[in-house]
């Protein structure tokens, strides 16, 4: 059983490579309960593949991740029901467009948790009030913005009472005036201590709710620490140049 | 050669003998559609299964059946298999080549539209603790079939009037009761214009329905073909 103080998640020495192309090398970290992990780096360093690893969407050839006491590597572990305790919240939101938007956050709690349709409406309700989005309950996915998307995808999420929130890049595919709406959504699930690991650029967000910043590049994690000295002191002249394109992308 | 004659035109217009072939065309129809629906998706499950023998024999179901003339594959059935031992009443040779044809032509439909559902919408629904059974059936083929209506309707349309082959084997539907009229005074014309309009009207009823239920499964997806011709104006 895991006990309070194990961390919810925890890689070791993670490898996956696709042919001769290593993906994952080595990626070794912990994310503690309450923790907020960002994940930052140039693309194609293989941030969304590690964070699909977490839950099992990616498989992994080498290494070993624990997930709220699970090992996800484990051929026998009934991986679904891990995944109904780990939420994940994706770049193109992918809310089901067939369903409304209650509808959309309804549905696993109904088909995985057995919970009846008035519990899961009334779970769905609580939950689309908290990101402001009770009045377009009723409405399909397609007639709300991208920044109300997402927030519903985060809602549906959360439904599920899950341990941990995985994000990758969950404010990359908006238009900047949304950017701020869905960043507040996870500032205050952050402050209500929600355990998160956000794949993500916005370097505001990892600076005030940050617990720790993993920088990849090519695979690995190539520097870790806490928001003020990864910013402060980076280590790696690859993240030090990273930052300074994120951050002056003109050289201004 | 005698002249057009309206007034045999139209006692073979509301002629009972006419009507009830028209009736069996649709139930022809009807049954080789859905029993085809059925095994198409048994066939596409199969061809999507992972598990290579399997696909296997669905690729090559799926080649044969559309790789061979309709004709030829009912006749095999009506006039071959006998000759082996196996026979089976008209209807039923009938309805087994339609629904065995069918299927093929279906469970490529099937296949395409489960495939164009995105792996970013398998991804959101495995993510969420759904086992594969359940993201199917919730989150892909209702997609899956707004996508598929439209050729699934045309496929019907297509076979409203394929089962006029079924004449070949001696099915008593709309063709064949046209052409038994015909051998009794040989007004050819009246007689296959009179058909023209029952097949008319079955493929134009058939299109309303198709209408209907295209609209039915495009909830949630109509808004944004009206906010993209509204952004357009
Ligand atoms: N199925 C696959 N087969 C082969 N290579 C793949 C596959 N999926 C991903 N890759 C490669 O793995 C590398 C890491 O991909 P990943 O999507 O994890 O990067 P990322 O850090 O999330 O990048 P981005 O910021 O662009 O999202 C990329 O070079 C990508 O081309
Ligand atoms: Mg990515």
């Amino acid at each position: 059983m895991p006990n309070s103080v194990d961390p919810v998640i925890s890689a070791e020495k993670v490898g996956k490579h696709y042919g001769h192309f290593r993906v994952l090398q080595d990626c070794s970290f912990e994310v503690k309960n309450s923790e907020v992990v960002v994940i930052c780096g140039p693309s194609g360093s293989g941030k969304s593949t590690l964070i699909k690893c977490l839950n099992g969407l990616e498989g992994f050839d080498e290494g070993r991740i624990v997930v709220d006491g699970v090992s996800v590597g484990d051929p026998q572990v009934n991986l679904t029901k891990l995944r109904s305790r780990v939420g994940m919240v994706f770049q193109q939101f992918e809310l089901f467009p067939h369903l409304t938007v209650e509808g959309n956050v309804m549905l696993a709690q109904r088909r995985v948790l057995g919970r009846s349709t008035a519990e899961a409406r009334e779970r769905a309700r609580m939950l689309l009030d908290r990101v402001g989005l009770l009045e377009h309950s009723a409405k399909y996915p397609k007639m709300l913005s991208g920044g109300q998307q997402q927030r519903v995808a985060i809602a549906r999420g959360l439904a599920m009472d899950p341990k941990v929130m995985l994000f990758d890049e969950p404010t990359s595919a908006l238009d900047p005036e949304m950017i701020g709406e869905v960043l507040d959504v996870m500032v205050n699930l952050a402050k209500a201590g929600m355990t998160m690991v956000c794949v993500t650029h916005e370097m505001g967000f990892a600076r005030h709710v940050g617990s720790k910043v993993l920088f990849m590049d090519q695979g690995r994690i190539v520097e870790t620490g806490a928001p003020e000295s990864f910013f402060k002191n980076t280590q790696s002249e690859r993240a030090q140049r990273f930052l300074k394109n994120i951050l002056h992308p003109m050289g201004i | 050669m005698t002249v057009w004659s309206w007034s045999a035109f139209f006692e073979y217009l509301f002629s009972p003998f006419l009507l009830y072939g028209a009736w069996t065309t649709i139930w022809l129809t009807v049954v080789s559609a859905l029993l085809g629906l059925m095994l198409g998706g048994v066939v596409a499950a199969a061809r999507m299964s992972g598990i290579g023998w399997l696909e296997k024999v669905a690729f090559f179901y799926v080649w044969l059946m559309r790789g061979t003339p309709l004709l030829v594959q009912l006749v095999i059935i009506y006039t071959g298999l006998p000759q082996i031992g196996i026979k089976f009443e008209v209807v039923t040779c009938a309805l087994l080549g339609l629904a065995l044809n069918e299927a093929a032509y279906l469970s490529e439909i099937i296949r395409g539209a489960v495939q164009s559902v995105g792996i970013g919408q398998r991804n959101a629904a495995t993510a969420l603790g759904l086992t594969k059974f359940q993201a199917m059936r919730d989150v892909i083929l209702p997609q899956a079939t707004r996508v598929m209506l439209p050729m699934l309707g045309n496929s019907v349309n297509g076979l409203l009037k394929t089962t006029s082959l079924t004449s070949a084997i001696s099915m008593e539907e709309l063709l064949r009761r046209t052409n038994l009229l015909i051998q009794e005074r040989f007004l050819t014309l009246e007689l296959f214009v009179v058909a023209s309009i029952y097949y008319l009207v079955m493929t134009s009823a058939w299109s309303l329905v198709q209408n209907w239920l295209e609209h039915r499964f495009g909830r949630g997806f109509e808004e944004e073909a009206r906010l993209e011709n509204a952004e357009q104006r």
